[in-house]
């Protein structure tokens, strides 16, 4: 038996899991944002007082990496104004009135598709981006050309954060889209086998699964054990394969292709229907929150309307996070729009989102211990203290993924991620100070 | 909706373990062994353990009060010192030197060099030496369990016995239980097993470095032809295999570090044993392999995952 990746046993509070996505009637006004995704900035192509319907293009894909933007809302283009995002980064965003009638643009019809080009087309007009969190374009991701490279893919369905049920959700609601997904892959990507890998803690998902594994033949559902991060890209990719996604390289440079299990589902549906990426379901808790549940959600409403959709708050709301509590980021304003990647938006109450006071390092190797990659979060403490960054560079800073296991599991209470991202920006920035030196000198 | 958020990098949940609730959960692994020394030392020792458990935290507190540090008793460590070091000395000290010990322990080995994590060498053992090498008269002095047990055994401690001094081996079952002579805390390997075996369960710590010592130790003395079982039930082994060997910030973080550490610990505690001047090398050895731990821990790094070398 291959040993697993390390991890922390976090609570799991899938308190949604029941809960059967509800459609948010759309807001008065929705802000979309033109960054959510990794990748330049998509190209607004409205203007203010511009009628636009649901699913009409309003941004372009600012380049190959990138993903064009649709509306979610049938109404009038306000203003280009700009958001804060969670990055502290003001981003340029399109504001729409909506009409409340959520006209369906008379653009949508499903692509045609019959081949590889078609459909990586297809996947590209769709709006895709990695729905698990990351925002990877997926057209980006599938585009491999030589389609012998594939050895694999992993529908990542581990959904290992605390709180979030959505990708749970799709499981259950949506196991057609997810099948359909599977062949669609087969079919224009020539893939041979398909894992589909859950954490066991999701019983109604896996039985959901394994009904598209009895009648797919390429289709094999792994059940993981529940320990964060099992959904990790490198994380479940070594846990279902033993493959070592080496520093630097992509999952494909082993032959693996991960991509999550409701970004499949959406894909497919595209196909089916035409309409673009232009609502989430995402899951509204955490514990200020007076009802949590699942929720549909036009791209581009502000977090504040969702959560009043959910009945408000039953305590005062001190910390607001798009994503789950291990890597969710905490925004400077609950009018923070939802964009494309978001799986949940947590409120945490006054008491639950104060951060604990740091105390000394006792030296307890609990950080590396729990560390999926090996690292040795306290060490990189001390070599931040004392400016060593070779030291950084040697003990691997930079494979940091930001899991956020060692802060979790410091009985010290020290800001490890914090540090880590410190760390791999002085490794940054000292690595292009050598290379324009090492330019110069030539 | 007014009022100021938190915002901050995550994560933002934490685990309920904090330092102090581990030093709790030490402190709660030494009861059977403090119960123990009660039990057979009678109520000197539990003068011994009440000074030491008082006095160390209240040296941290002056210590902290006078270079204006943040109080930093509450995370029990230096209850846990304390306790430690009582444990370790027997019944034959008198207080004012157990006091001394404390302050020895708290001000020079663990606060002078930075306080909890910081000090290189385990602050209860570096002060046991000091008091052995001070007053060796009352630290080394064999001292047997009250009258209630006397009649089962009589002459040197069995360290002393094995050493070839006059005197006869306790019973193993005695051995077990802790009816012998030596250190309060350090006699009763069923205590002191009891207080491993929750440390363990409450993953306070890990096998590798008990395991490492005490095998070290049963498989050189068994090859040398030295009684292994006496071996490794006597003299401060198990308490220091157990409770001073796993110290944190005196031990190696990393899985094979801790192996070597324990190995180490054991190679020199035998080698004190069996050829040095002194009959018990438990202390000696672990204060020398905590003065390596930095380089055990840079031999035993770890390879990072899917991290390709320069």
């Amino acid at each position: 038996m291959r040993r697993i990746l390390r991890g922390v046993h976090v609570p799991h509070s899938k308190n949604t899991a029941g809960s059967v996505p509800t459609r948010m009637p759309p807001p008065r006004f929705i802000t979309i944002p033109l960054v959510m995704h990794i990748g330049a900035p998509s190209v607004c192509v409205v203007k203010p007082g511009d009628h636009v319907d649901v699913g009409q293009l309003i941004a372009e894909a600012g380049g190959y990496v990138g993903a064009p933007i649709h509306s979610s809302v049938s109404g009038t283009v306000r203003e280009i104004t700009s958001v804060m995002m969670t990055n502290g980064k003001p981003v340029p965003a399109v504001k729409i009135e909506s009409d409340g009638l959520m006209t369906v643009s008379p653009s949508i019809k499903p692509p045609v598709v019959n081949d590889y080009d078609s459909f990586i087309a297809a996947v590209r007009a769709s709006g895709a981006v990695g729905l698990g969190g990351a925002g990877f374009p997926t057209s980006v991701k599938l585009d491999i050309k030589d389609t012998s490279r594939i050895k694999e893919v992993i529908v990542n369905s581990a959904e290992c954060e605390p709180y979030i049920t959505s990708d749970t959700r799709t499981m259950i609601d949506r196991a057609d889209d997810i099948a359909e997904g599977c062949r669609l892959l087969e079919k224009y990507l020539n893939v041979k086998k398909i894992y589909i890998g859950i954490e066991k803690n999701k019983p109604e998902a896996i039985a959901s699964m394994r009904r598209i594994a009895a009648n797919d033949p390429v289709v094999e559902v792994r059940v993981l054990p529940s320990l964060y991060p099992q959904g990790g890209e490198k994380v479940i990719i070594h846990n279902i394969t033993g493959k070592v996604v080496p520093e630097g390289k992509l999952p494909i440079d082993v032959g693996t292709i991960v991509i999550n299990c409701t970004t499949l589902a959406f894909i497919a549906s595209y196909i089916k229907t035409g309409m673009p990426l232009v609502e989430k379901c995402i899951t509204v808790d955490g514990p200020a929150v007076a009802s949590p549940k699942n929720v549909i959600v036009p791209i581009g409403t502000a977090m504040s309307e969702v959560f009043e959709f959910c009945g408000g708050f039953k305590k005062a709301p001190a910390k607001f996070l798009q994503g789950g509590p291990m890597m969710g980021l905490a925004v400077f304003s609950p009018d923070t729009p939802v964009i494309k990647n978001n799986n949940a938006i947590l409120a945490f109450d006054k008491d639950t989102a104060s951060k604990p006071k740091e105390t000394s390092c006792i030296r307890c190797g609990q950080c590396s211990a729990h560390c999926p990659y090996k690292l040795d979060p306290a060490e990189y403490g001390r070599a931040l203290k004392a400016n060593d960054v070779e030291k950084l560079i040697r003990l691997k800073v930079n494979l940091c993924m930001e899991c956020g296991c060692c802060s979790y599991i410091c009985p010290a209470r020290i800001p490890l991620v914090q540090q880590n991202k410190m760390g791999k920006a002085l490794v940054a920035e000292y690595q292009k100070k050598k290379k324009t030196e090492a330019g110069a000198a030539k | 909706m007014n009022e100021m958020l938190t915002v901050n990098v995550s994560p933002h949940i934490y685990t309920k373990r904090n330092t102090t609730s581990i030093m709790l959960d030490v402190v709660i692994a030494l009861l059977p062994a403090s119960a123990a020394a009660v039990i057979f030392f009678g109520w000197r020792a539990a003068v011994l353990i009440a000074a030491c458990t008082v006095s160390a935290p209240l040296f941290e507190f002056i210590f902290d009060k006078i270079v204006k540090k943040d109080n930093t008793i509450g995370d029990l460590s230096a209850v846990v010192t304390g306790l430690l070091l009582a444990l370790n000395l027997p019944a034959s000290v008198p207080v004012w030197q157990a006091v001394l010990g404390s302050a020895v322990a708290i001000i020079i080995v663990k606060c002078l060099f930075g306080g909890i994590g910081d000090n290189f060498a385990n602050p209860a053992i570096t002060a046991r030496v000091v008091l052995l090498l001070a007053f060796p008269g009352t630290v080394t002095a064999a001292v047997f369990p009250t009258e209630k047990f006397t009649d089962i055994i009589s002459g040197a401690t069995p360290l002393a016995v094995i050493s070839g001094q006059e005197g006869t081996l306790p019973s193993l079952l005695n051995m077990f239980l802790g009816a012998r002579g030596g250190a309060i805390g350090e006699t009763s390997a069923l205590a002191l097993l009891i207080g491993g075996a929750y440390l363990l369960a409450r993953r306070v710590i890990t096998w590798h470095t008990p395991v490492a010592f005490v095998s070290t130790v049963f498989i050189l003395t068994l090859l040398l032809g030295k009684e292994p079982l006496y071996q490794i039930m006597s003299g401060g082994l198990l308490i220091g295999a157990i409770f001073m060997a796993t110290d944190y910030a005196t031990s190696p973080t990393t899985e094979w570090g801790k192996i070597v550490f324990g190995f180490g610990c054991g190679l020199l505690t035998v080698i004190i044993r069996v050829w040095g001047t002194y009959p018990e090398g438990v202390s000696f050895a672990i204060l020398f392999m905590n003065i390596l731990c930095p380089y055990i821990n840079r031999w035993t790094e770890r390879k990072p995952f899917g991290g390709v070398p320069q």
